[in-house]
């Protein structure tokens, strides 16, 4: 049961279309700020391999620029 | 409790997000965030450091029944505010990997074979004896490591140097930051940085030397991004051999070929005096110049020595010596254009910019290492951009407490805790705290990192205690230091948590206790001291490695330089310890302070910390009203003519490639730990050679397929990685180091820094095949 937390930096520009990209992700739940160009993501994929398999199609959003983790919890 | 489980762990996740997210961005607000009242009792979580990498981020590790399950970033902790990285998270995962060493093992007819810990120490003491007794106090040696914990390094070092009286202590950080040491020593008089990690948010320039800060510093490069999200203007230089993640988040990525960063270095240089752009106010007060020998040599033979002597020179001769390295004559030795070397030093030179170069082993594993971190502080002494926040030549360490145990301790051949070995006074303090004759320690240093396993190949050492590092996987040119560990009449113990390379030479295995498991300090790049308390209990027959060296010393018969409790013989360590830094240059806070703050910087006087030394505004050792550099008898800076000296070895037509070798985010120096973590594992689960796309193509090389890399010392057969995640450029091929299938450093050369002695990982000649 991985759950991570980030704060999810967009390229120049492309907040909202980060925003939406990562909705439509499963295992995904988005928070933008009101006042900043950063987003918290927060991801709770059922087991290990979904993790990896999502962890893959966050890093090949165009939009996003890069990533900075704030939590983790596993079945460690 | 009207809340799952999960939900519970989701609400932690968003609620840590939040908070580094206020703590990065001060004013930021989430308009759909609520606070949610989590129960107490759940999860316990307790402070420590990170135990990878030297940015030393503070961690909470979640506790549950006696067991670490989650962790989040500090939000505490001012090096990271909250964040941390993917290594830093899976953390507690190498606690539990299933192959963990729980009991303690001696080798008997060739096998090793489980014993009771207490017969286990007992052989070590009695080994050492004999070794003493038949070889002399200079044939047992400890090799120990920049993740030591403070305890761990402080009694190496009492033990061997101040009672059995060898110095013949050394550790790995001698491979990963003695450059920078002496890059200190020689500029300043001082090692470790003037700066801080603060000088991320001041600064408007950052240029990184040498060093893929995204995968190695992962979270110091998210801080960067931060500062350069919320101000626009903030750009990013990466100046490198290779393209890496690092480039693609950088402004601009600019590549030198191999070793000719001096020649660069001296350029930018060149061109900020012919600009005009000296602050002439900071130089002629604050700075003065010096030569040193050239032609120093590589060390790659036995007994290699080397002394450097400093000469006073003046400015005109500095500006003279610069005219070689104009930006058109370093074009044609580095390859990087004149407009960009220009570029360079246009940042450098605006007086309204405030700069930050950060470097790591791209600068220190350089034959050259102490004259490039040399070069890097003249670009900054001769625009005055230093010692203010914003303003900082800053030289990162690799490991959690490379600073901390290795140069702050002096865990090295010449060390001791304050001054070397060669000064009486430095000699009579240790003696007095120690409570040893002051005869018992030795005024001549003995041998490096290299040449201590030199000599152990030879047959002059012929004992030697190997404590959180794994040299028979990170030793340059290895078979040769590998046969030697397993030559006739050699005997290896080795402190280990995992089977490695190094565990399988060993004699005897004792089991070590990890992280958290037990209490210790560490020391961080910025001169930050991180205390962790223990938190879960130590498995099996596992113990501290203070605790393992305490053993020893006591069956030696020192048990009065050795007399404290199992419950508080950390403290008394530390209470110890900082005897020797009771100074306002190097003071170190109390135990209770670090007990109960994440981190704390040193020098620490009056209760507070210094963020920025040499400069009376923030350093109580400093004195003046502007800058007062006052680790060199002239109180001053020194600019350093150095010039560009080719590697040791370079590309020719039998052996056509540079080969580099590092590391990748996911994994830990030679992944002894995070190969054990199946997500870390899955997401890197081999070495690979990066090659150039268009060397690819020429040699009929595909990605996936198997190259055969052959230097004058080895050959290794691996899989190709084209337009991976880092990219070399033609010519060069880059592999990792962390994975012991492939042993890289049986084809690297053990060619150092005549000055630092520190080994070049990242320059020597291959060839290259389909295999
Ligand atoms: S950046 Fe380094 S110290 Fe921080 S969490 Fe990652 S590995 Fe640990």
């Amino acid at each position: 049961m991985p759950v991570f937390s980030y704060l999810a930096y967009p390229v120049k520009g492309a907040k909202e279309e980060l925003l939406n990209e990562l909705a439509a992700l499963d295992h995904c739940e988005v928070m933008p700020a009101e006042n900043e160009e950063i987003l918290i993501l927060v991801t709770d994929a059922p087991n290990e391999e979904q993790e990896q398999e999502l962890q893959k199609k966050i890093k090949q959003l165009k939009s996003l620029q890069s990533l900075g983790m704030t939590f983790g919890h596993g079945d460690a | 409790m009207n809340i799952t489980r999960r939900s519970f762990i989701k609400s932690l996740a968003l609620n840590s997000a939040v908070a580094a997210a206020s703590t990065l961005f001060p004013g930021i607000s989430f308009g759909a965030w609520k606070s949610k009242d989590l129960p107490a009792g759940m999860i316990q979580w307790k402070k420590t450091p990170c135990r990878f990498c030297g940015t030393g981020c503070g961690l909470l590790v979640g506790v549950s029944s006696k067991r670490a399950v989650a962790v989040k970033g500090d939000p505490n902790c001012t090096v990271n505010k909250g964040l941390c990285c993917v290594k830093g998270y899976h953390s507690i995962q190498i606690l539990y990997g299933e192959d963990r060493i729980k009991k303690a093992l001696v080798r008997k007819n060739g096998k090793l074979v489980e014993v009771p810990l207490k017969e286990a120490l007992d052989l070590v003491a009695q080994k050492m004896k004999e070794t003493i007794k038949s070889h002399g106090k200079d044939a047992v040696a400890i090799y120990g490591s920049g993740q030591w914990s403070i305890p761990d390094g402080y009694a190496a070092s009492k033990l061997f140097k101040g009672c059995i009286g060898t110095n013949n202590v050394e550790a790995n950080a001698r491979l990963c930051m003695a450059s920078a040491v002496t890059g200190f020593l020689t500029s300043f008089g001082l090692d470790e940085p003037m700066g801080c990690y603060d000088d991320i948010d001041h600064a408007d320039v950052f240029v990184t030397w040498g060093n893929n800060m995204a995968e190695m510093h992962p979270v110091l490069f998210s801080r960067m991004l931060a500062n350069r999200q919320s101000k626009k203007h903030v750009k990013i230089i990466d100046f490198a051999t290779r393209t890496t993640r690092s480039s693609q988040g950088s402004d601009k990525s600019i590549l030198f070929r191999p070793q000719t960063d001096l020649a660069v270095a001296n350029a930018i240089c060149y061109e900020i005096i012919r600009n005009k752009w000296v602050n002439w106010d900071f130089v002629n007060k604050h700075v003065s110049f010096h030569k040193g020998k050239t032609n120093i040599g590589y060390g790659t033979q036995d007994h290699f020595k080397f002394k450097d002597k400093a000469e006073t020179v003046d400015f005109k001769e500095y500006k003279d010596f610069l005219n070689d390295y104009t930006p058109e004559n370093v074009e044609k030795i580095s390859g990087v254009s004149a407009q960009d070397i220009k570029y360079m030093a246009s940042l450098y030179g605006d007086p309204d910019k405030k700069v930050t170069s950060f470097w790591c082993m791209g600068m220190n594993q350089h034959t050259r290492g102490t004259w490039i971190n040399n070069l890097v502080y003249n670009i900054h002494l001769l625009v005055g951009k230093i010692s203010s926040p914003g303003n900082s030549p800053f030289s990162l360490t690799g490991q959690p407490s490379a600073c901390g145990t290795v140069r702050e301790v002096g865990t090295l051949t010449h060390k001791l805790p304050h001054g070397v070995v060669m000064n009486e006074g430095a000699r009579k303090m240790a003696a007095e705290i120690w409570q040893v004759p002051v005869e018992n320690i030795d005024p001549k240093p003995t041998y490096h990192t290299v040449e201590m396993f030199r000599a152990l190949d030879r047959g002059d050492i012929r004992f030697m205690w190997v404590q959180v590092t794994n040299p028979m996987v990170t030793m340059p040119n290895l078979k040769r230091y590998r046969n030697g560990a397993l030559k006739e009449g050699r005997f290896m113990v080795v402190s280990e948590i995992y089977p490695t390379p190094t565990s399988d030479v060993a004699d005897v295995i004792l089991p070590s206790a990890l992280w958290i498991e037990r209490e210790g300090f560490f020391g961080n790049s910025e001169r930050r001291t991180q205390h962790n308390e223990q938190i879960i209990p130590t498995p099996g027959d596992t113990m501290c490695n203070t605790w393992q060296l305490i053993e020893v010393a006591r069956r030696l018969g020192f048990e009065k330089q050795f007399p404290w409790s199992r419950e508080t013989y950390i403290e008394d360590i530390w209470n110890e310890y900082i005897r020797f830094h009771d100074t306002p240059k190097h003071r170190m806070a109390p135990y209770k302070e670090l007990k109960a703050r994440s981190g704390i910087q040193w020098p620490f006087v009056n209760g507070m910390e210094t963020k920025w030394r040499y400069n009376p505004k923030y350093d109580p050792a400093a004195q003046g009203d502007d800058f007062d550099f006052y680790g060199k008898p002239d109180r001053k800076a020194w600019i350093w003519l150095r010039p560009y000296e080719p590697a040791a070895e370079s590309p020719d037509s039998e052996y056509p490639f540079w080969l580099n070798t590092g590391r990748v985010l996911e994994h830990w120096h030679t992944g002894s730990m995070t190969r054990r973590v199946p997500i870390l594992h899955r997401a890197v689960p081999e070495s690979y050679v990066e090659v150039n796309p268009d060397d690819a193509a020429r040699l009929g090389i595909t990605n996936g397929s198997k190259v055969k890399m052959t230097s004058r010392r080895g050959s290794i057969i691996m899989k190709a990685s084209i337009n991976g995640r880092g990219n070399p450029p033609k010519g060069m091929v880059f592999v990792p180091f962390f994975d012991e299938k492939y042993l890289i450093n049986e084809v690297t050369l053990d060619a150092f820094c005549p000055i630092s002695k520190q080994p070049d990982y990242k320059k020597c000649a291959v060839k290259l095949e389909r295999a």
